[in-house]
């Protein structure tokens, strides 16, 4: 019924999209197009709010980053950390000093000036007992926060921390105005080169050109840009196709892809994220407990299966929670291949000879319910019986499966960057403990060398490769679809995000 | 019986219903291929050509294979909801019958509300307290069958109630559910054989429903509604797939309608006369 629903609305806007065509075609003689300044950018989820300091839901960033909010640093197209709101930083030899040197003349969309206080302020509203930023983690080793005058900012730290440069670029660490800190979540205050002007629940989210921003490096094309949500891929492609939305960083569907092939007017570009899918089990929970077992159910899953079934052969396997943009990443996909026969050995060893019987949380996105069907075929292949139970994401799935892990197995893909230490976080819903993993990635904090930091996050690999805390299946491509005009986009998603501050109309 | 042959509708409806049970009913038995087994290397082939009959979906599994044993699931699910929701429905109308007074005031504004409520909204009301699954369908399905053959039974037995023979049978001291035993049930059964033909139908379109929305049947069994949910996005590589679980679905409601406005003219004493 909903098909038929679906597809009379794309005949409908296929018709509008001909009329606007034709439109446009007439007209074209006439007007001497002035360059178009105005972009429309889609999103299949809508976020809960705009603050990205207080919320877990990579939407919130993807709207507000760098568009709205900035922070003390950010990360380039290419992964890497570049200076912001600092202009630069010193670090002292033993790694627990930090002096930043604070950026002058920043102003705030309300026209508070940007400097150490609220620098400060920032930050011990991250890391205070009271803090429900979603990266509090992050904030913990700050021991005290000094401001010697208004452009410098001193952090001593507990223990050395490596990646504090790299966390201080992500969206739950961009900067906010003391004043308007509480109000942020529906009306977003921050230093970017855009202002927020409306949100229309359920709709959209409308940003205008911020005149007053304080890079004049860079000069912002466009005068507004709008978010809008929609949901279901195919009104996705009828909107891309009728124009009504100018690009979908990340299309809904891969099985849509083929058909913009060709397209005048529409540009594929596919690129890489760090949507990592893995199947996480309960650790703590039988007979998931036991390392034999979850080695077997990797060694049943064959990765090209589920890459080519779920997600139309667009992704890559993985063989731990590590994408191959990651720095030091390591392919480990041939630990535990997929070999039946072995798994049907080593599940008997463990004491299963018969197999056993569990249940799946799976949400009822796309990828995760395509991936289930076909992990529960290929569990099937050696014995093992897995019922799928659709959890509604997110609101139940963080209750159930997050919060409270209960639950045997659940499918989700993890989008943050570099987060290979959520299986040293107790408590964590994979139930995973493993002393001597928390060891290497206390190291790589410890050290301030790249290549030794990246031989320690080799090593992190290695250890889930073989311990198999969750099934690692494959990274999501970042199916990018947009108008050919339509440039500045990011084509890669070293972090979910969504920069329009580059992006411009090419006549 | 032989009047059957001069009521085309009857009788495409009863070849149909036939054919699409003798297919389930067969599924238990043989299909083409194994409807769970997947094969990802022969993922989404026309049909009639190297992946089968009906062509495979997008994990390579058999079309065939799935709406054959998709229409067991649908039928039985259907039927069992249908045979639930009569014989509830039924049995409170002739005890309503029976009673008469605030009883029949209290049950009919109650079917009332049952009927206010959209089948697939209690379902997913229910779906959140008993899980999603066959037997939340099941249940879902009947609750809103009920009203309709307590409704049906109801006027039939009132209208029986004021016979004669009943008042007769009242007279001599017959006790009230021995009558609604001899007299009520068998004069309304015809009634309530015709509407569980078409509440069939409605249930079958209503099972389908609910799997599009993934409130019936988990996977790995097949269920046409599924079949027709996970198909959109496929629609302009592989079209077969939303279109073979979408003519399946049409042609049984479409038979069992048939069947059942055939066997209500059939049946029905005023259009019989001859």
């Amino acid at each position: 019924m909903q098909t038929i629903f679906s597809w009379s609305q794309v005949s409908r806007r296929g018709v509008m999209g001909l009329a606007l065509g034709a439109g446009i075609v007439l007209a074209a003689p006439y007007a001497q197009a002035a360059p178009k300044t105005a972009a429309t950018i889609g999103m299949t989820v809508e976020p809960g709010g705009l603050d990205p300091t207080i919320g877990a839901q990579v939407m919130i960033g993807q709207v507000t980053w760098q568009n709205i909010f900035e922070g003390l640093t950010t990360i380039d197209k290419a992964g890497k950390v570049q200076p912001q709101l600092a202009e630069s930083w010193d670090v002292s030899p033993d790694g627990k000093t930090y002096t930043f040197k604070l950026r002058q003349g920043v102003k705030f969309h309300n026209g508070v000036a940007f400097d150490s206080s609220v620098a400060k302020f920032t930050l011990d509203r991250a890391r205070g007992a009271d803090s429900v930023n979603p990266q509090k983690r992050y904030f913990t080793s700050i021991d005290t926060i000094e401001t010697p005058d208004a452009s410098t900012l001193v952090l001593k730290l507990k223990q050395p921390t490596g990646s504090l440069l790299y966390w201080f670029g992500w969206p739950a660490a961009v900067m906010v105005e003391p004043s308007t800190a509480a109000d942020n979540k529906t009306n977003p205050v921050g230093t970017g080169p855009f202002v927020f002007s409306s949100w229309a629940k359920g709709t959209k989210v409308d940003l205008k050109k911020n005149a007053g921003y304080w890079n004049k490096d860079v000069s912002v094309k466009l005068e507004t840009a709008s978010f809008r949500f929609i949901n279901d891929p195919q009104a996705q492609s009828a909107a891309l196709t009728a124009g009504d939305v100018d690009a979908f960083p990340e299309f809904g569907a891969p099985e849509l892809v083929s058909s913009f092939e060709g397209s005048d007017k529409l540009a594929t570009v596919i690129g890489n994220t760090e949507l990592k899918v893995v199947a996480g089990m309960n650790n703590s929970r039988k007979p998931f407990s036991d390392k034999k077992v979850r080695q077997a159910l990797m060694m049943a899953v064959d990765r090209a299966m589920v890459v080519e079934g779920a997600w139309s052969g667009l992704g890559t396997p993985i063989g731990s929670h590590y994408t191959p943009n990651d720095r030091g990443y390591k392919d480990l996909t041939g630990v535990y291949p997929y070999d039946v026969e072995k798994a049907k050995a080593l599940l008997a060893e463990a004491g299963y000879p018969n197999g056993f019987s569990f249940t799946m949380k799976a949400p009822q996105m796309a990828y995760a319910q395509r991936s289930s069907q076909i992990l529960q075929a290929l569990f099937a292949e050696i014995g093992v019986t897995m019922n799928i139970e659709t959890t509604e994401f997110p609101a139940k799935w963080v209750a159930d499966v997050l919060k409270a892990a209960d639950y045997d197995m659940t499918i989700v893909a993890h989008a943050e960057p570099m987060d290979i230490d959520i299986y040293a976080r107790d408590p964590y819903y994979f139930n995973y403990k493993n002393p001597e993993f928390n060891a290497i990635l206390a190291k790589v904090e410890a050290s301030t060398d790249a290549a030794e930091q990246d031989k320690f996050y080799g090593e992190a690999q290695t250890i889930l490769a073989n311990d198999v805390p969750a099934l690692f299946l494959f990274v999501m491509p970042k199916l990018g679809i947009w108008d050919k005009k339509l440039k500045g986009l990011w084509e890669n998603e070293p972090i979910p995000s969504n920069v329009l501050t580059e992006v411009f109309w090419e006549e | 019986m032989a009047g059957i042959f001069r009521r085309p509708v009857l009788l495409i409806g009863l070849v149909v219903t036939l054919a699409l049970v003798a297919v389930a009913l067969f599924s238990l038995v043989w299909t083409p291929s194994l409807p769970s087994k997947m094969n990802i290397v022969q993922r989404l082939k026309p049909p009639l050509g190297p992946g089968g009959l009906l062509g495979t979906d997008q994990f390579g599994r058999d079309v065939a294979s799935m709406l054959m044993v998709g229409a067991w699931n649908s039928l039985s699910t259907s039927f069992l909801a249908v045979a639930i929701g009569a014989m509830v429905g039924s049995a409170v109308g002739v005890i309503v019958a029976m009673q008469r007074g605030w009883l029949e005031l209290i049950v009919m504004r109650g079917c009332d509300i049952i009927f206010a409520v959209p089948p697939i909204l209690s379902a997913m009301m229910l779906g959140a307290f008993l899980g999603s699954g066959r037997f939340t369908a099941i249940i879902a399905i009947a609750v809103f069958m009920v009203p309709v053959f307590a409704r049906l039974t109801l006027a039939g037995a009132k209208q029986i109630w004021a016979r004669d023979y009943v008042t007769a049978a009242v007279g001599i001291g017959r006790s009230k559910a021995k009558i609604t035993l001899v007299h009520i049930l068998p004069n309304i059964s015809n009634q309530i054989i015709v509407q569980v033909t078409i509440q069939l139908g409605l249930a079958i379109l209503t099972e389908a429903g609910l799997s599009f929305l993934g409130l019936g049947m988990p996977p790995p069994a097949p269920t046409w509604g599924r079949m027709l949910a996970d198909s959109q996005t496929f629609f302009g590589q592989a079209p077969w797939l939303a279109i073979l679980p979408g003519m399946a679905i049409a042609v049984a409601v479409l038979g069992l309608n048939m069947l059942g406005d055939g066997l209500r003219d059939m049946l029905d004493p005023k259009t019989n006369a001859g």
